[in-house]
């Protein structure tokens, strides 16, 4: 098992060994956290770019604190302080990084597509998305999987339920790549504005009623409705969606009672899920934030230590 | 001096009067002055001769659309490249759309643009002017003045003419100057600054989509409008299955309306986009392989009129960038009659119908005089090879720009001559000499 990709640019198209060994290496970064000194010199002598060009607090600071636990040069480039706000195209800005030899650049950028982009005109570098518009956020995915494994000890045959905005997520169409590679059986359960029928393409199941989408489910992904959205017309207004779309406990009780419960966050408590269940017994919320360390640990070392090892003739491949 | 042209021993072919026979063309003073065998000829020795000897010699073709980029956007091509561009692709005559910086809403642009033209040249090129001022789709612009100065249409393409008034007044106005409308099918809401076709692939990248509904209720409401005015619609880039059934069924009832689709139409769906490969980009957005079958269907059997590329130069800089930030639209005017010849290769359209959408079919949908092989016709004509075959290279390209998601693919046929007012423009084997294998 592992993993040889020069980029990890999305969740579609990986194959099940890729994910498990990606995962598994992320559990071995998960007791780095749990030390008294969480610093290991596994990186060091390493550059690590973060290129973030829409704004993000908790993606950001997880692949910096993930880098600097195994001591990598870690550089933040924010969207105001980079060049592509003086006009500079987002290929320059790449190279111009590039040019200072990095070993990984970690990318968010509002455009989907962005990282596939800068993939096709770096050489060096390894390109690792953390999040490019509507398309995908595949270490979301990948920690969410991780968090589920060590819930339930398995992360295929089982029944995912995402609930609220999917069609304005990226991490619901990574989770839908990564369900389908895992064989898991998908239903997305939103107002038919957003569970639109070309969901079922990719793989899920659409329900417009709670019940019968969360029946037996073994996981609730919950998504959130963004105040912003609202002039786009998707639903009326968010007491409304709420009334009918909240995960609450009462729901879970009834229809998914053994269910746990993921939210990607940020979460927007009393529209999209209850203080009750952020907070409950079911929540992997806050288990969701640990393993995004653990998981970008692992992005980082897979990414950077594979440039070492394949030496030159790697560039070209890339 | 000789004034005259022969065209010697092609396989004359013009579907819109049924001719088809080997025999040769005579043209004098810009006019077709004899076709038939050589023998009917008198004093033909000391006319310059061109052997089209095994190639197809067909009514000068003819595209309707195309972006010029002059004035305002000289980087992206000028009246001259495109003209280059033109004429390398077997067109003797091209209309130009009017949204160039300034826009052409006054005679001064159009004045200028024939200028241009007339330094270059090579073929004959006609404006079309804007339907609004500024295509701002607020008021309308001057079309006597500009019709008074050359323009042969009228469009806003690139965007519609979005408020209903507007448009149902200025297909009445165009009533008096016998002009026709031609028109950038999309409703602005339903598109909302769309990346490509909304579909499950607009889904799985993330982009914006734009769903058929938002050029089919603009072609829906188009038709009402011309069926309200008696004025007379031409829908470009038709690229759906359901507008090519709206534009069958108002032919049906006998509403004035024409319609084209672009090469790349009929040849591309979404899935040319790849992982965001911006050459694919375009408004109308590339659609679905059923959509495609319908197009190609529609121009079989003449509810969709002619071929026309939308010849949209872009520099590089202007793709190389993120796919929801790239130009719309890729270059045409040299890949036209390969596409379309390949859909003769491969059995889905005849060659009568093929030649008779690229040459006759689009001036007849302006109410423009047509290229045709007779007597006291224009002296424009195109010559073509339809059988060779060769991978298509950016050394042939004449355009300044080369925006084009067909580099590197095999061909089927391209133009050997054309021939503008009687003079030979284009020679393919002078051009071209030592790219093109013999």
């Amino acid at each position: 098992m592992s993993y040889t990709r020069p980029h990890l640019l999305g969740i579609e198209g990986l194959e099940r060994s890729e994910v498990d060994f990606l995962l598994d290496t992320a559990q071995e970064f998960v007791a780095i956290g749990q030390r008294p000194v969480k610093k290991v010199p596994t990186l060091r002598g390493k550059t690590i770019i973060n290129l973030f060009l829409e704004p993000s607090t908790r993606t950001r600071s997880s692949f910096e604190i993930a880098g600097k636990r195994m001591s990598a040069d870690v550089i933040n480039i924010s969207d105001k302080a980079s060049s592509t706000t003086k006009g500079e195209t987002l290929i320059d800005t790449a190279l111009t990084l590039e040019a200072m030899c990095p070993d990984v650049v970690v990318i968010r950028h509002p455009s989907s597509g962005a990282p596939n982009l800068i993939s096709k005109h770096l050489s060096r570098a390894a390109v690792v998305n953390a999040g490019d518009g509507l398309h995908e956020h595949p270490s979301q995915a990948l920690l969410d999987a991780l968090t589920i494994r060590q819930s339930l000890g398995r992360i295929d045959g089982l029944k995912i339920a995402m609930v609220g905005d999917v069609f304005r997520s990226r991490v619901a169409r990574s989770h839908l790549h990564l369900h389908r590679i895992l064989g898991n059986e998908v239903r997305i359960v939103a107002p038919p504005t957003l569970a639109i029928k070309e969901f079922r393409e990719l793989g899920a199941e659409i329900f417009y009623d709670m019940g019968p989408a969360l029946e037996g489910a073994d996981i609730v992904v919950s998504l959130r409705m963004k105040h912003e959205y609202l002039k786009d017309f998707y639903v009326p207004n968010l007491d409304e969606y709420s009334k009918k779309y909240i995960v609450s406990e009462p729901v879970l009780k009834k229809y998914a009672p053994d269910s746990l419960v993921l939210d990607p966050g940020p979460f927007i408590r009393g529209i999209q899920i209850t203080s009750e269940v952020a907070d409950g017994p079911r929540s992997l919320i806050a288990q969701q934030v640990e393993n995004g360390v653990a998981v970008r640990m692992a992005l980082l070392y897979i990414m950077s230590a594979r440039r070492g090892e394949l030496g030159t003739e790697d560039a070209e491949e890339a | 001096m000789s004034t005259r042209l022969h065209i010697t021993g092609g396989r004359l072919f013009d579907p819109s009067i049924g001719l088809d026979e080997i025999g040769d063309v005579l043209i004098e003073g810009g006019s077709i002055i004899g076709v038939g065998p050589a023998a009917d000829f008198d004093g033909v020795q000391d006319a310059e001769r061109v052997d089209a000897t095994g190639l197809l010699v067909c009514p000068g073709l003819v595209d309707i659309h195309v972006h010029l980029r002059e004035p305002g956007q000289e980087w992206k091509e000028t009246i001259w490249s495109g003209s280059e561009a033109a004429v390398a692709g077997g067109f003797t005559r091209i209309c130009c759309m009017p949204n160039t910086l300034p826009i052409n809403d006054s005679a001064s642009v159009t004045e200028f643009m024939l200028r241009q033209a007339a330094r270059a040249g090579l073929c004959r090129v006609d404006p079309i002017g804007a339907i609004t001022m500024g295509s701002e789709g607020k008021s309308l612009a001057p079309m006597m003045e500009l019709a008074e100065a050359g323009c042969v249409a009228f469009s806003d393409d690139g965007a519609p003419v979005y408020d209903a008034q507007i448009m149902r007044r200025a297909l009445e106005y165009n009533l008096m100057l016998g002009t026709v409308l031609t028109v950038h099918e999309e409703d602005l809401s339903l598109s909302d600054h769309f990346s490509m076709n909304e579909s499950a692939m607009s889904l799985r990248l993330g982009l914006k989509g734009m769903p058929e509904a938002s050029e089919n209720v603009m072609i829906a409401r188009d038709i009402e409008l011309a069926r309200l005015t008696g004025g007379r619609v031409h829908f470009c880039h038709v690229s759906t299955a359901r507008g090519v059934t709206l534009i069958r069924r108002a032919k049906e009832d006998g509403i004035p309306v024409t319609a084209e689709v672009t090469p790349q139409h009929i040849t591309l769906t979404e899935e040319a986009i790849q992982e965001y490969d911006t050459n694919a980009k375009m408004s109308m957005p590339l659609r679905k392989e059923e959509d495609v079958q319908a197009l190609i269907e529609g121009l079989r059997d003449g509810v969709i009129d002619c071929i026309a590329t939308d010849h949209a130069p872009h520099e590089a800089d202007s793709k190389n960038v993120e796919f929801d930030r790239a130009s719309f639209g890729m270059l045409g005017l040299q890949t036209s009659v390969p596409l379309v010849l390949r859909k003769v290769r491969d059995g889905s359209l005849s060659l009568a119908r093929a030649i008779e959408s690229l040459s006759s079919s689009g001036p007849r949908c302006f109410g423009m005089k047509e290229n045709t092989l007779t007597k006291g016709a224009l002296g424009d004509v195109s010559i073509l090879d339809i059988d060779t075959s060769y991978t298509l290279t950016k050394d042939i390209n004449r355009s300044k720009s080369s925006n084009s998601p067909f580099w590197g693919e095999e061909m089927s046929g391209r133009a050997m001559f054309t021939i503008v007012d009687g003079r030979v423009v284009f020679d393919a084997r002078k051009e071209f000499a030592g790219i093109f294998a013999e």
